[in-house]
């Protein structure tokens, strides 16, 4: 670090991520609240031992190839090799892959970026809750969170990614890439998985599966919202130079920028994080007639439909994109579920795929002919290359590696739980064991205290 | 001797790049990590299966049927 103010920016950028890890960590305590509160009494331990050990699995492998795997893959296989060069810095071995005084931006860099990774996978998880197998789980857990999202990420969320480049993909933050994969992938796994148990009569109508509690849904999905905004923050660069970007910005006038490097604000995104939630909110409430999960689950959608154009957008727009967001993919919801029989706990595959997909596609339109980039020769924001875009996420990169690795693991035996077991409940030999535990120790203290009383 | 490669912090800080211990071993590390990670999922899958081969008959009807009313 050569120079005070370098020094600084550096310390500060350092310090700005490391912030950001540790907010968006609320995001998923968020997910687990949820998951739990929307699971039955018999199955909660396992479905929050599923969503916790999210975290240990997809950090160790984020690790060891995750990471390299964004720096290395921009261009690969479609129109380059492997990056080799950029990669070599972010392999496992590297010397900037630990306290290293040299480096004070990878550690927190690949953090934000890891954070991202376990919201990915903790999407999927909640969808299948109840009848899945926790070691089938956590192999999608790796293989979206540290190997395809990763790679959406290098094509379309990174400055030289070829999707930017080619197809002027615009995906601020993350509708795409982290919302509408992980929605892909949750229905490929639920069309291989089946629903629950009960979940649809015998004349193919669904029945609602209530949460058993409510109120910790409710500070779940509270929790996600406040981890959303680490999110927000970890998407832009705080603060950087015109000539540390080396694109077409002129003068000296530093600024924040998104991921692709193109100028925005941290002021900007608060007023349409804050816009977009309010318009979800307000449409999801109308047309769900007031019902209480969908409206805090359209909060959410209406980000993350805004969010792909959220550093652009006014916040008016921000605002109805949201509500717009919100209508389709609550209608699109339920007529999935009657239509194909997919039984999605916790409207994972709508609040974040469908809303990621919609979300996309509108940037396309209202962005349309604006830079995706600061470099000279990149292709501008336009509708196609948004749809495309979202096709490649939802469909390409999420549903199909959910629904074949599912094939596979069905084929095996080991996707879905033994029928038995899912009646009766994943913790009934816990409870049992503690039911059991609880009645001999209550029996041994009577027990005692009649001694003592004939004494 | 120093693990870290430093046995004083009478440097220049320009010239510091990586602290941790072992510098040089990064690849035997990997490897071993990667074993480690491997390997967890080897013992949670066999659990796993063994158990719900277990779980599919200690399932009281009774107990259930509690279960079952207890949502």
């Amino acid at each position: 670090m050569d120079g005070n103010l370098n020094a600084l920016t550096t310390v500060f950028t350092e310090f700005y991520y490391w912030v950001t890890v540790v907010i968006m960590f609320l995001i998923h305590v968020g997910f687990c609240m949820y998951e739990v509160g929307a699971s039955r009494r018999r199955n909660h331990m396992h479905t929050l031992m599923k969503n916790v050990m999210i975290i240990p699995l997809v950090t160790v492998s984020f690790f060891f190839f995750g990471w390299w795997i964004y720096w290395a893959f921009p261009d690969f296989p479609l129109f380059g090799g492997l990056n080799y060069e950029a990669g070599a810095a972010n392999l496992p071995w590297a010397q900037t892959m630990g306290p290293n005084a040299g480096d004070r931006i990878t550690g927190v860099f690949w953090a934000a970026f890891l954070l991202f990774s376990w919201t990915a996978a903790s999407i999927v998880s909640g969808s299948v809750i109840e009848r899945i197998r926790s070691s089938a789980l956590w192999l999608h857990a790796v293989l979206i969170g540290s190997v395809f999202w990763i790679i959406d990420a290098a094509w379309g969320w990174h400055y030289a990614g070829w999707m930017v480049k080619k197809l002027g993909y615009h995906d601020a933050y993350a509708s795409g890439v982290i919302h509408a994969i992980a929605g892909g992938y949750a229905l490929g796994v639920l069309c291989v998985l089946g629903p629950r148990i009960g979940k649809f009569a015998a004349n193919g109508t669904p029945r609602d599966i209530p949460p058993h509690n409510p109120w910790l849904l409710t500070i779940g999905i509270f929790l996600i919202y406040t981890g959303f905004w680490g999110f927000y923050a970890a998407c832009n660069v705080p603060i950087i130079a015109p000539e540390v970007i080396g694109g077409e910005i002129v003068g000296t006038t530093w600024t924040a920028t998104n991921i692709y490097l193109a100028p925005t604000t941290l002021s900007g995104i608060t007023f349409n994080f804050l816009m977009s939630l309010s318009g979800g909110l307000m449409a999801a409430y109308v047309v769900s007639k007031g019902d209480a999960f969908w409206t805090f689950s359209g909060g959410l959608a209406g980000i993350i439909t805004a969010s792909a154009g959220n550093d652009l957008y006014h916040p008016v727009q921000a605002m109805l994109i949201g509500a717009v967001g919100v209508v389709i993919v609550y209608n699109l919801h339920y007529w999935v579920e009657r239509r194909f029989k997919i039984d999605d706990a916790v409207g994972a595959v709508a609040v974040h795929g469908y809303a990621g997909v919609v979300g996309l596609i509108i940037a396309g339109f209202v962005l349309w002919g604006a830079p995706s980039s600061p470099f000279e020769g990149y292709a501008t924001i336009n509708p196609i290359g948004q749809t495309i875009g979202a096709v490649i996420m939802f469909f390409v990169l999420g549903f199909l590696p959910g629904w074949g690795v599912s094939k596979i693991q069905s084929a095996l035996g080991v996707l879905r739980i033994p029928e038995e077991v899912e009646l009766q409940g994943l913790d009934y030999a816990e409870h049992h064991a503690y039911e059991d535990a609880k009645a001999a120790i209550i029996e041994a203290d009577k027990a005692a205290l009649s001694a003592k009383a004939t004494a | 001797m120093s693990t870290i490669g430093y046995k004083s912090w009478a440097v220049d800080m320009a010239d510091v790049g990586p602290i941790y211990p072992f510098q040089g071993w990064e690849v035997a590390m990997v490897v071993v990590g990667v074993i480690f990670w491997l390997g967890w999922h080897r013992i949670q899958y066999v659990r796993e299966n063994e158990h719900l081969e277990k779980a599919k008959r200690i399932g009281d009807p009774e107990k259930v049927a509690k279960t079952l009313e207890r949502y």
